[in-house]
């Protein structure tokens, strides 16, 4: 009946909307978008823009979003019925390795942790989840990971809920007592750089989530270059010590 | 031009009968005097942006490299949706987003800096709202000295802003390249717009006016992608080019005319995507052969298996070089 092909838009109605904190909100569509934990879909609001969204969830699928500029707060401002359209998924996921697994995000880097956590979860695999934010009402997802039987563990930098300081400092024990057997990350950059770095400390697999604007989200146009990676092809997921050369190899414009 | 050879045939040593089968096919090509060890040229607007991809895609088997188009003063370009897969093609309207020709010529001096030692020619692209603009940003690039300059005249995607393409009109196309040829002695390299009746008067004009070689062609179109369930098109540009194999057919008959016409070597660009395109190109007459969309089907690995197909057919059909059979499809 469709004519469309695989990469072209679908669109997909709002179903529920769940409150994450001061910050955003999280999007449980109609419909699944079958994908590897990490992979992300390009958003469209006819009109208003297209950007790319890691998914919380393929089944059904879901999306959470922070608020941060205009598209995400029209986002934010879906109601269930509302429209929205995506292609994708696009890109390279995390690998999951070995049976006890550290999942490390920084504010919406909670968000492909969480599929993440589903499909670790749904093989019996033992989860610890560590969120970090500035303040405690800008953590995401907390409910995500209770809910898939996660051990959490929550920083934030005002101390505001859960250990004071970055959730960087709040893991190091966890790595002093051997506990993971792969670490996963998604946040910030100098995050991602210090949890690659303590992971491969210890030798520990660790594959972490980089974030780059993007265009055409399907590995032509270059925007998202990550030294001579393509965020959107060749990741967004990358091994720590991948994404720890490139640092190192990579012009200053993209450090 | 401090430029060398690559040892060739490195991939073909493990036994001496391959080697001795496969060493008789001689991929490369000459452009412009400028010796490419194989035809495939990445073309402008893929990967682009900035020196390491560009090296990637040498690494991966460009015979030689082109920067994505640059003006003279920084460009955000069109918002998204810019690029569409429509099921036969891409559609794109990126909006020759760039970083403006000052800083593009400190990215195309890395990029041959790294290029030269893989022995992979560098290709800037510039284009401008004038021809004294084009002047302008063409002297900054130059700066760098890439192998060869392009003159994107045929950008369908920046019409509303920049007024019809240059290369819509012989004359038009003509007074640009003769601009630029009065402030610039390397090869030059003209790009040309397939959406056009006159191409062949075109390819006339800009080669008398002192192009060295002429891309063709520049995307289709413009077309538009209109989504139902969202009832307006999806580009939020509204148009843009078409690439992919779409584009093929057109770009073929583009390269057959003008090579008809005109003495210049010309880079077919348009809708190649395997080895067997390659070669259809060439027997249209194109000297080398512009790579686009397939990096979108293929990754970097398009190269690799378009040469790897190319070489296969050329033995298959008992050619050793690209000679035998430039042009060949003329009657």
């Amino acid at each position: 009946m469709s004519r469309q092909p695989h990469h072209a838009h679908r669109a997909c109605r709002v179903n529920r909307v769940v409150c994450e904190g001061r910050v955003g909100v999280t999007l449980i569509l109609d419909g699944t978008m079958p994908a590897h934990p990490g992979q992300f879909v390009m958003v469209w609001l006819p009109g208003i823009g297209e950007r790319p969204f890691s998914l919380m969830d393929d089944d059904p699928a879901s999306l959470t979003v922070a608020r941060v500029g205009p598209f995400t707060s029209a986002l934010c401002e879906l109601q269930p019925g509302d429209r929205l359209w995506l292609r994708g998924p696009y890109g390279k996921g995390y690998e999951l390795a070995g049976r006890r697994h550290l999942l490390v995000g920084g504010g919406c880097g909670a968000v492909p942790l969480a599929l993440l956590a589903k499909l670790a979860r749904s093989q019996g695999n033992e989860v610890i989840a560590a969120l970090g934010a500035r303040t405690a009402d800008l953590l995401m997802l907390r409910w995500r990971f209770e809910a898939l039987g996660c051990q959490l563990i929550v920083a934030t930098e005002d101390g505001s809920l859960g250990y004071n300081g970055t959730v960087v400092a709040a893991v190091q024990e966890l790595f002093d007592d051997r506990w993971p057997e792969a670490v996963y990350v998604c946040g910030p950059e100098p995050m991602l750089r210090a949890v690659a770095i303590q992971a491969g400390a210890v030798g520990l697999p660790c594959w972490v989530s980089m974030e780059r604007a993007m265009k055409c989200g399907m590995g032509i146009c270059g925007t998202c270059h990550f030294g001579d990676r393509l965020v959107c092809r060749d990741g967004p997921v990358f091994e720590g010590r991948e994404m720890l050369a490139t640092c190192l190899g990579a012009s200053g414009s993209t450090m | 031009m401090g430029w060398w050879p690559l040892p060739m045939r490195r991939e073909c040593t493990n036994t001496w009968q391959v080697t001795a089968k496969v060493s008789l096919i001689d991929l490369s090509a000459d452009l412009c005097g400028v010796r490419l060890r194989n035809p495939l040229v990445l073309a402008s607007g893929i990967w682009g942006c900035c020196a390491e991809t560009l090296v990637r895609a040498a690494r991966a088997g460009a015979g030689a490299v082109t920067a994505k188009s640059c003006s003279l003063e920084p460009r955000k370009g069109h918002p998204n949706p810019t690029v569409l897969d429509w099921g036969v093609g891409l559609i794109n309207a990126v909006g020759l987003a760039n970083p403006g020709a000052a800083e593009e010529r400190d990215i195309l001096r890395a990029a041959r800096q790294a290029l030269e030692p893989l022995g992979v020619p560098l290709i800037a692209s510039v284009f401008g709202h004038s021809p004294g603009e084009f002047c302008r940003a063409v002297c900054l690039v130059a700066q760098a000295e890439p192998d060869f300059i392009e003159l994107n005249i045929s950008c369908p995607n920046v019409e509303s802003e920049f007024g019809r393409p240059f290369a819509l009109d012989p004359e038009a196309a003509a007074r640009v390249t003769e601009a630029v040829r009065g402030v610039y002695a390397g090869r030059l390299l003209v790009k040309l717009s397939p959406n056009t009746p006159d191409i062949v008067d075109v390819a006339r004009a800009v080669a008398a006016a002192g192009a060295d070689g002429l891309t063709a062609v520049n995307t289709l179109g413009p077309g538009m992608i209109i989504d139902v369930r969202a009832r307006r098109p999806v580009l939020a540009n509204l148009v843009g080019g078409i690439s992919g194999a779409a584009l093929r057919p057109v770009a073929v008959r583009c390269v057959y005319e003008i090579t008809e016409a005109v003495d210049i070597p010309v880079i077919g660009t348009g809708g190649v995507l395997s080895g067997e395109d390659a070669m259809e190109m060439i027997m249209a007459g194109a000297t080398a052969v512009g790579i686009g969309s397939a990096v979108y089907t293929d990754g970097e690995g398009a190269f690799a298996r378009i040469l790897a197909e190319l070489r296969e057919l050329m033995q298959e059909e008992g050619y050793r070089s690209l000679d035998q059979f430039r042009g060949c499809a003329h009657v």
